[in-house]
């Protein structure tokens, strides 16, 4: 019988089977451990696997994953052979999260710091109240992404929703498709070279090659509605 | 004019219904184009703990000596889950504020007074600060829909945790820390530009219904490892099913701030307009606990309006496990305190009107960012001045509980209650003060 002790025991580099153990029990080797490399199988959509880490781990997940996986990851790298539920990385503060599939609702939802890559595509509200952490979605993302989001990038070579970056703060957004609408405040801005810069760095870091930073169109804040006033009073 | 002339003509006659106070609104309304927005809770007549009224022993009830006899005051939260629920020594705890719409020295006063008591305290928007965690012997992490200052490490260095769908003075809203108060340690707490109108969220960004928060509850848990009590807060608007959900979702603790319940900054008409009373909140929500066979195993805590310890008394009698207070805490540090009565008046104020708590120009030294303010509140003395206040409540409701023959707080109950008007008698379902009769009850 594997029991949470013979866990602790394992080794650095260990095989997690989800069909054989806890979800509680693999959590808390990860929360146990600073350091190694996992391979968790048969996670079959659970929820909250893999979250709450903090150390310079890597952990790969082999299938799908439910709500909240990664969630306020801290150093640690999490890559998912599958699609990621709702949630996906919330509240990140650093590391890497590498989704292989798509990803629902809220993915990197106010996260603080680290890379989240998604190959495919997000659904709405990615992004949402980002500050800091930086977002690279290969495929296209739903309605209000980016939303009050204060800090960090966005990068999304697909399309984008309605309602893209709505009362944005500081975030930057970097769009190579169409965007279906503009949220409340939120602009198209010039390209600059250090924009670029930016973006060919997150390029580069999410492995995405062949693309021209000039195919972007980089958006942010009119920070019209930083301090309340009555005449924008129709935009809130 | 002769006599007779002046004896026929009417006095001036106020409207009832265009009150002064209306008549002021709407002229400061056109005036400005943009609501009010204040601190503080509701400030209209509601019906409230005043309207009940202990019974006391009497020859069929036999009560306990005064000085001599012990009645307990001990709760403790969380054990439905935690691996650590946490005992607090009195049944009264300080609400969730946020360094940001309080100064730092506040926070410190609330974390040390509360720890002197033997209670618990509370963070708020922003994050914790660390001199409300060094001070703070039991503390309890809030996590918002805005999750400004939010961190990990916060969250297990916390002793509970506390989700909050909503809040008794605006249920249904977001917050706002309007920028005077954003100043460059609380903009960099919230990744914020400094000096900007900050609005906090009304929904999370990550979950939307019950469903989603049982799962956001779990994820919570196995971040920490399943070892802090995970309460849900909500405002009183349909405490019924809101608690039920809550229980339904995981929560260990349930937290029910009725209207009265204080904010930091919220229109006027959202306050006074929206959510229901304390009193009309508790009966339903302690009847949610019960028929799911909850109540006790799930604790209850009641905000909104809390002052004295009759008022801790009649919500205990009414089925709560603990109060949680918030703006009597702040007036027990030194808000609106007469002794800065001149300069409450060059705020067009009085002392025990100030209500402009998002403005940061408070002479207390209390919601303010102003460091030359700031400084004005000492937090050593003013933690001292809520131990000693919440010390009473608990010595007050201890003597209304001995009378009532209890040999512990939680043994009040809703038959050592009478009510003094049909409106409390229905809200609090008890009988009217003389009768049996229980509005909606008992025919």
């Amino acid at each position: 019988m594997v029991t949470a002790s013979s866990i602790a025991r394992a080794s650095r580099n260990s095989v997690l089977d989800l069909a054989a153990i806890s979800l509680r029990e693999v959590n808390q080797l990860l929360h146990d451990t600073d350091s190694g490399d996992f391979l968790i199988r048969n996670p079959r959509g659970a929820h909250s696997l893999a979250c709450g880490l903090d150390g310079d781990m890597s952990v790969t997940i082999d299938g799908h994953v439910g709500y909240y996986c990664a969630g306020m990851n801290k150093r640690a790298s999490v890559i998912v052979n599958g699609n990621a539920g709702t949630g996906l990385a919330e509240y990140m503060m650093s590391g890497f999260v590498h989704v292989k599939g798509d990803a629902s609702q809220s993915a990197g939802a106010t996260g603080c710091g680290g890379l989240l890559v998604i190959d495919g595509n997000a659904s709405a509200r990615c992004g949402i109240a980002l500050r800091g952490l930086d977002i690279v979605v290969k495929g296209s993302v739903g309605h209000m992404s980016a939303f009050m989001a204060q800090a960090g990038s966005m990068v999304i070579l697909g399309d984008t929703g309605d309602a893209l970056g709505d009362s944005l703060y500081e975030a930057r957004l970097f769009v190579r498709g169409s965007v279906k609408s503009l949220g409340s405040d939120c602009v198209q801005k010039e390209m600059r070279d250090e924009h670029k810069a930016v973006l060919r760095r997150l390029l580069d870091d999410a492995g995405v090659s062949g693309v021209d930073v000039a195919e972007f169109k980089r958006y942010g804040s009119a920070r019209n509605l930083y301090h309340f006033h009555v005449d924008n009073a129709g935009q809130y | 004019m002769s006599a007779d002339d002046h004896r026929a003509r009417t006095p001036p006659r106020a409207s009832a219904t265009f009150d002064q106070y209306a008549i002021a609104e709407i002229h400061r309304a056109a005036s400005t184009g943009i609501y009010d927005i204040r601190g503080f809770g509701a400030k209209r007549k509601l019906p409230h703990f005043d309207d009940l009224l202990f019974l006391g022993a009497s020859i069929s009830r036999y009560p306990l000596e005064g000085y001599r006899e012990r009645c307990g005051t001990d709760v403790t939260l969380g054990a439905r889950h935690a691996r650590k629920p946490i005992t607090l020594q009195i049944p009264i705890t300080i609400a969730g504020m946020s360094f940001g719409s309080l100064s730092a020295n506040a926070k410190e006063a609330l974390g040390r007074g509360a720890s002197l008591a033997g209670t618990s305290t509370t963070t708020g928007d922003g994050g914790m600060t660390v001199e409300e965690r060094e001070h703070s012997k039991t503390l309890v992490y809030q996590v918002l829909p805005s999750r400004y200052g939010m961190e990990p490490d916060q969250l297990r260095k916390a002793d509970a945790i506390e989700i909050v769908v909503g809040q008794g003075a605006k249920p249904g809203g977001g917050g706002m820390l309007l920028g005077q108060k954003i100043s460059k340690r609380v903009a960099d707490m919230r990744t914020l530009p400094e000096g900007i109108d900050q609005r906090s969220p009304c929904r999370h960004p990550d979950w939307t219904g019950p469903d989603d928060l049982e799962i956001k509850i779990n994820e919570l848990r196995e971040i920490t490892d399943w070892e802090k009590p995970i309460y849900v807060k909500v405002g009183a608007a349909r405490p019924y099913y809101d608690t039920a959900l809550a229980v339904k979702s995981g929560a260990d603790v349930v937290v029910l701030d009725g209207m009265q319940g204080g904010t930091a900054a919220t229109q006027d008409v959202f306050i006074e307009h929206v959510g229901i009373p304390t009193l009309a909140a508790i009966r339903p929500a302690v009847q949610a606990l019960i028929d799911l066979d909850m109540h006790r195993k799930v604790q209850l805590i009641v905000s909104g309006g809390i002052r004295n310890g009759a008022d801790v008394a009649k919500a205990l009698a009414l089925g709560a496990d603990a109060v949680s207070i918030g703006t009597a805490a702040l007036i027990a540090l030194g808000d609106n305190d007469p002794r800065y009565e001149d300069e409450y008046r060059k705020l067009g104020t009085t002392a025990g009107c100030y209500d402009d708590w998002h403005e940061g120009r408070d002479p207390a030294g209390i919601t303010t960012q102003d460091p030359e303010l700031v400084k004005r509140l000492d937090p050593v003395a003013a933690g001292r001045r809520l131990a000693n206040y919440l010390s009473v409540l608990a010595l007050e409701a201890q003597t209304i509980a001995r009378a009532c023959g209890k040999s512990h707080l939680h043994n009040l109950e809703p038959e050592d209650l009478v009510a003094l008007t049909m409106e409390s008698a229905a809200m609090a379902q008890v009988p009217l003060a003389g009768t049996s009769w229980i509005p909606g009850k008992s025919g």
